[in-house]
């Protein structure tokens, strides 16, 4: 049962506080989008074997939903950021980097 | 025979008898006993039948791993299957019977599966019964379920009486096993300074180190538990646990722990287990080592035990297990059993030891007794079928050549030891194969890693593959220490308590005995006693190309059983990797996953059971409609009355009642379960233009707009009444069920979205009773009430209006989900109560009617209207419903609009509402499928649509219903055959959805 501390409130949250959102940063295709652009925004995801960018809400807590950087295998977490944004901080992908060297996330690394 | 002592037993109390029963028969133990060493005690050495070939079987082992000794225990409501007697304290009154057998353990019909063993190899269901297919439900299935099973299932309508609950606890480190070295390393971790919790399994400390000897500082090993017990008690900063076993290590250093408190004094009062949540910075795993069996022909007849179990039932029980014991061994340990056994005046005709070399000073020892000890020796085979007659003994070299028969009733058998490494791999720890032990041990390079991406479990002692006392105490003081320090606690804790016993010579592996078993031999030598899997069976399964441990765990069921392999995993992973050709750490093991013994659902559950188990959610109404005696049914967390009956009236008749009621002159209905969800802001059209299919910021404030909101996918996934309160603020109306998954999507997407827009939404659904007033007199009724004017010109079909009715503030939406004159009026919920008795009391002249949900149902079915869950379940879109009028084409964009032009999505084949009317009149089963000619690629009869909502109406007298059928709004007229459950057909016509006032002359008025 993962502990992830909400950035919003700052409690660490039990799992079960937490709703799962899935994949972080999908950017969204609406009308007049091809057929493929859809696709890929509605179906197609990451399923990493390392480094993930999951998108979670306290829903027992305070509401929010919020980004967390987490290794699928070891569960470590990088940390927790807004979801009011496009991209991971810059600070979180050097600590990133840093503990694993050459990780690739869609076209981040 | 086995046999009580008049010596021994340093955990029982022979001043005190306990008196128990098993099959019925009357036998008596000792305070202190299990219920296996008081079985023992009794010679009751057969204690069950084995699963597959029901084969007679004898305890073997003397704890938590004990594959054969299971038992029913209690009875009626308190019945429990499966219950180990290893672990099972003694108590008065204990009433256990034998599994797995008919008509008697002793006398068993199913034995006849043991003399097929042959025909019953590994895979046998498999191959057996797929042919041919007509047989698997009508024949194969049943016998199946009926031979399936151990244990005796309580009756259907047995209810637990005891209690349970879980409790919560935070820890720096978590120690598990309460062994010496889990003692050694709490008191490590203690005096470094940091918050321990200690948890043992077991009524006892100090784990098997009492039974087996050596020194500890000097003195007696329970000496030296014991003042190391008192002294943790001294320590504030350190909790001992006993009889709570660590049942599963999970993320981020959650621990599970199950607390049997009153098992072994079941009239104590207060809970009978409780689970513990724990969650340590730190976790140690102290778990011990388990005794692995030898493969040998006749390894489970009853008598043939663990060496290490047999000296456990001496020196703690004072129980012999047999008069004459033979002694097979690989390692210098089982050395000990024979040792104790002489020394206790006990018959040891022999120790077998497979090694050439023979063992170290242990085997002096035994040798200065007077034991006889045979090198490069084997057991060819045991005699005897209740219980050992004799050994045949052979060469361990050799291919089963007997050469000598040693008569005797016990066999003590020790293939070595295997560190528990369950709780370690739990969460990912990984393992390496210790040749030198022939052990799968802990890697400590490859721990489980918390949240801050370093190791968070610690294994310490005999778990992390120590076996020798000095250095398991030596292990688990530095892991404690490193616990701490980990935790933050850096104080020096001083050095481990100094461990002295006899060297041990090396174990050498044996796999199977003797080396050259030929296959009659191997096909009587035991893995898994409990699903009867063989060495054998998984020699076949290897031939059948089966290579993955994890196929073969499966295809032969290897480990499967309810002791989940804690015997058999080592010997088969060697089996199978022999057979293969191949090295065991290549093989690899199979999955370790929590429970490490089961648990009960009682602990799983806690308190959450009966009116607890979820929080019901109340309407200001609730407390009325339940003493009205309403017929409830559930919705979400809410109870909705389905409908009012009168006393001596059927359900189905107050129904019938309810609609023609109202629909003829007035009926009341409790609406408070709506999710009212107020969206406000600037951006709150905007917003909401992109939520509903249409366009709802163009609705003038006052006003009120049907709308329909689907996912991205373009599903239709609720629906309801906007009201436009003021320029920038809207209430959305939501389905009951709806509401926090609504307002849950809301959030979802202005925080993660579209969080640039100002909007703020607040599910305001409790604040407010909601009572619709329906049926041609509504008008009257609220006019009765005065305050308001609800003429059709100042408050028009879908209008609103705030004002005081009857004196109550309230708010008025005039919509209709009954095709009546219908209004909705919310006051607050304070006044919700208070406001619905005024309504009832003041439309008594109209005959008011309070009616439930089905005639709502009913009425909307009427007039066509869609029930989110009946006519859509997540396929359909709004416009196989009809409801192109509810999306709006000058949107550029909603939810779900590029999904609904999806190809899918246009396919002019996709099933389309319409009205359905039986020829006969009668009611169509709900879900019916309307077949078609033809079958379908897999088959089966061809569909062309089916039955979404179906009710009697009262209003037309006869059966209607809608459904989505194939090109159904171009069909009308058609005829269609729908299924019936009987296997028969009913015919229904294609009509228009709308059954009743099409032109909604009764509700505009």
């Amino acid at each position: 049962m993962l502990l992830l501390t909400c950035p919003y409130c700052g409690v660490a949250a039990e799992e079960t506080e937490l709703h799962a959102g899935g994949e972080a940063h999908l950017k969204r295709f609406g009308p007049g989008s091809t057929d493929e652009e859809f696709q890929t925004y509605l179906f197609q995801r990451e399923n990493p074997r390392g480094v993930h960018f999951e998108r979670w809400r306290h829903a027992n807590g305070c509401g929010k939903w919020f980004h967390a950087a987490r290794d699928t295998v070891t569960l470590e977490v990088f940390g927790t950021y807004s979801a009011q944004t496009l991209e991971p901080p810059e600070d979180l992908l050097k600590k990133i980097r840093d503990k694993r060297p050459g990780f690739e996330w869609r076209d981040i690394a | 025979m086995s046999t009580r002592l008049s010596t021994h037993g340093r955990l029982i109390n022979r001043g005190k008898q306990i008196s128990f029963s098993f099959n019925n028969t009357r036998m008596t133990g000792f305070e202190g006993d299990t219920l296996a060493s008081a079985l023992l005690a009794n010679d009751q050495m057969l204690m069950g039948r084995s699963f597959k070939y029901h084969r007679p079987r004898g305890v073997v082992a003397s704890g938590s791993e004990e594959p054969n000794a299971l038992v029913n225990l209690g009875e009626g409501d308190r019945l429990e299957p499966n219950q180990r007697a290893t672990t099972t304290e003694l108590f008065p009154g204990l009433k256990a019977t034998s599994q797995n057998h008919w008509p008697s353990l002793n006398r068993d019909i199913g034995v006849v599966n043991n003399s097929l063993s042959r025909f019953l190899p590994a895979g046998f269901y498999y191959k057996t019964f797929i042919q041919p297919r007509a047989f698997w439900k009508h024949v194969y299935e049943p016998i199946i379920r009926h031979s399936a099973g151990l244990g005796k299932a309580p009756r259907a309508d047995a209810r637990d009486p005891d209690t349970y609950e879980h409790f919560y606890a935070f820890t720096d480190v978590a120690i598990i096993g309460g062994g010496v070295a889990g003692l050694q390393a709490a008191l490590s971790a203690g005096r470094a300074g940091a918050k321990v919790l200690l948890l043992e399994q077991t009524a006892h400390w100090g784990g098997r180190a009492p039974v087996d000897g050596g020194t500890i500082d000097g003195m007696a090993p329970d000496v030296w538990v014991a003042e190391a017990v008192a002294a943790l008690q001294e320590m504030p900063n350190v909790t001992l646990r006993n009889r709570v076993m660590g049942a599963g290590v999970y993320d981020h250093g959650y621990v599970l722990g199950y607390e049997r408190l009153t098992d072994h004094a079941p009239q104590t009062p207060g809970p009978r287990h409780r689970l513990w949540r724990i969650r340590a910075k730190q976790i140690v795993t102290a778990t011990g080592a388990i005794e692995r069996p030898l493969c040998f022909s006749g390894n489970d007849v009853p008598g043939v035990l663990l060496a290490s179990a047999a000296r456990d039932y001496l020196v703690n029980y004072g129980v012999a297990p047999g008069e004459r014991t033979v002694i097979v061994t690989n390692n210098d340990d089982a050395y000990r059993t024979a040792i104790a056994l002489v020394e206790a005046g006990l018959d040891v005709p022999a120790i077998l030891d497979a090694r050439p070399q023979g063992g170290g000073a242990l085997m002096e020892e035994a040798k200065a007794l007077g034991i006889r000890v045979e090198l490069d020796a084997a057991v060819v085979k045991v005699k005897g079928m209740k219980r050992v007659l004799s050994v045949l003994r052979g060469k361990q070299s050799g291919d089963g050549t007997v050469e000598e028969e040693i008569f005797c009733d016990a066999v003590a058998m020790s293939g070595g030891w295997s560190p528990v490494v369950h709780l370690w791999s739990h969460c990912g720890g990984k393992l390496t194969w210790d040749e030198a032990q022939a052990a799968f041990r802990p890697d400590a390079k490859r721990a489980p890693t918390g949240a801050d991406g370093e190791a968070f479990v610690i294994p310490a002692g005999s778990a992390d593959g120590e076996m020798a006392l000095a250095k398991v105490l030596e292990n688990a003081a530095a892991a404690g220490q490193s616990a701490a320090g980990r935790a933050g606690f850096e104080k020096q804790a001083g050095e481990a308590a100094k461990g002295e016993a006899p060297d041990e010579a090396p174990i050498t592996p044996v796999w199977m005995m003797p080396k050259g078993a030929d296959y009659k031999l191997r096909s009587k030598a035991w893995l898994d006693y409990q699903n009867d899997v063989k060495v054998s069976d998984v020699q076949l399964a290897a031939r059948e190309g089966f290579e993955s441990v994890e196929h073969t765990k499966r295809y032969t069921t290897l480990g499967m059983a309810t002791d989940q392999g804690k015997l058999s995993n080592i010997n088969g992973l060697a089996t199978l990797a022999n057979a293969l050709g191949e090295n065991i750490p290549q093989v690899g093991t199979t999955t370790f996953r929590p429970p490490f013994t089961p648990i009960s659902f009682g602990a799983i559950a806690g308190e959450a059971r009966g009116d607890i188990f979820q929080p019901l959610r109340r309407t200001p109404i609730h407390d009325w409609i339940d003493a009205k005696g309403a017929h409830w049914e559930p919705v979400g967390h809410w109870r909705r009355p389905y409908a009012f009956p009168n006393d001596g009236e059927s359900v189905h008749d107050a129904v019938q009642r309810e609609v023609n009621a109202t629909r003829k002159s007035l009926g009341l209905l409790d609406a408070s379960t709506l999710g009212k969800i107020i969206v406000k802001g600037p951006d709150a059209g905007k917003f909401l233009d992109m939520l509903y299919t249409n366009m709802m910021s163009t609705l003038k404030p006052g006003k009120c707009r049907y709308g329909l909101m689907c996912t991205e996918n373009g599903f239709l996934t609720d629906d309801g009444v906007v009201a436009r309160l003021d320029e920038d603020t809207f209430l959305c109306h939501t389905t009951t069920g709806g509401a926090d998954r609504i307002h849950a999507h809301m959030e979802e997407w202005l925080q993660t979205e579209w969080w640039d827009w100002k909007v703020w939404t607040v599910n305001a659904t409790e604040q407010f009773a909601q009572v619709a007033v329906v049926g041609p007199n509504a008008r009257k009724l609220l006019e009765k009430l005065g305050g308001m004017d609800v003429s059709a010109e100042t408050l028009p079909f879908m209008g609103w209006a705030d004002g005081t009715l009857g004196g109550f503030p309230v708010r008025i939406f005039r919509i209709s989900f009954s095709g009546e004159l219908s209004f909705e009026i919310a006051t607050p919920a304070n006044l919700g109560r208070a406001f619905w008795d005024k309504l009832l009391d003041a439309g008594g002249e109209w005959n008011i009617t309070p009616y439930g949900t089905e005639a709502l149902h009913i009425m909307r079915a009427e007039k066509g209207f869609i029930m989110i869950g009946d006519e859509t379940d997540g396929t359909v879109i709004p416009q196989d419903l009809g409801l192109n009028w509810a999306i709006s084409k000058k949107k550029e964009d909603y939810l779900g609009k590029r999904a609904q032009a999806r190809s899918h999505m246009t396919d002019p084949r996709r099933w389309k509402l319409v009205g359905l009317e039986t020829l006969d009149g009668s009611v169509l089963p709900d879900g019916a499928y309307a077949v078609a000619p033809g079958t379908n690629a897999n088959g089966q009869a061809a569909t062309e649509g089916r039955v979404t909502s179906t009710y009697h109406s009262p209003t037309l007298g006869r059966g209607i219903a809608m459904g989505l059928v194939l090109n159904g709004p171009d069909r009308m007229g058609d005829v269609l055959k729908f299924t019936k459950g009987d296997g028969g057909t009913v015919e229904a016509k294609i009509v228009d959805p709308v059954f009743f006032d099409r032109e909604g002359e009764k509700q505009n008025v």
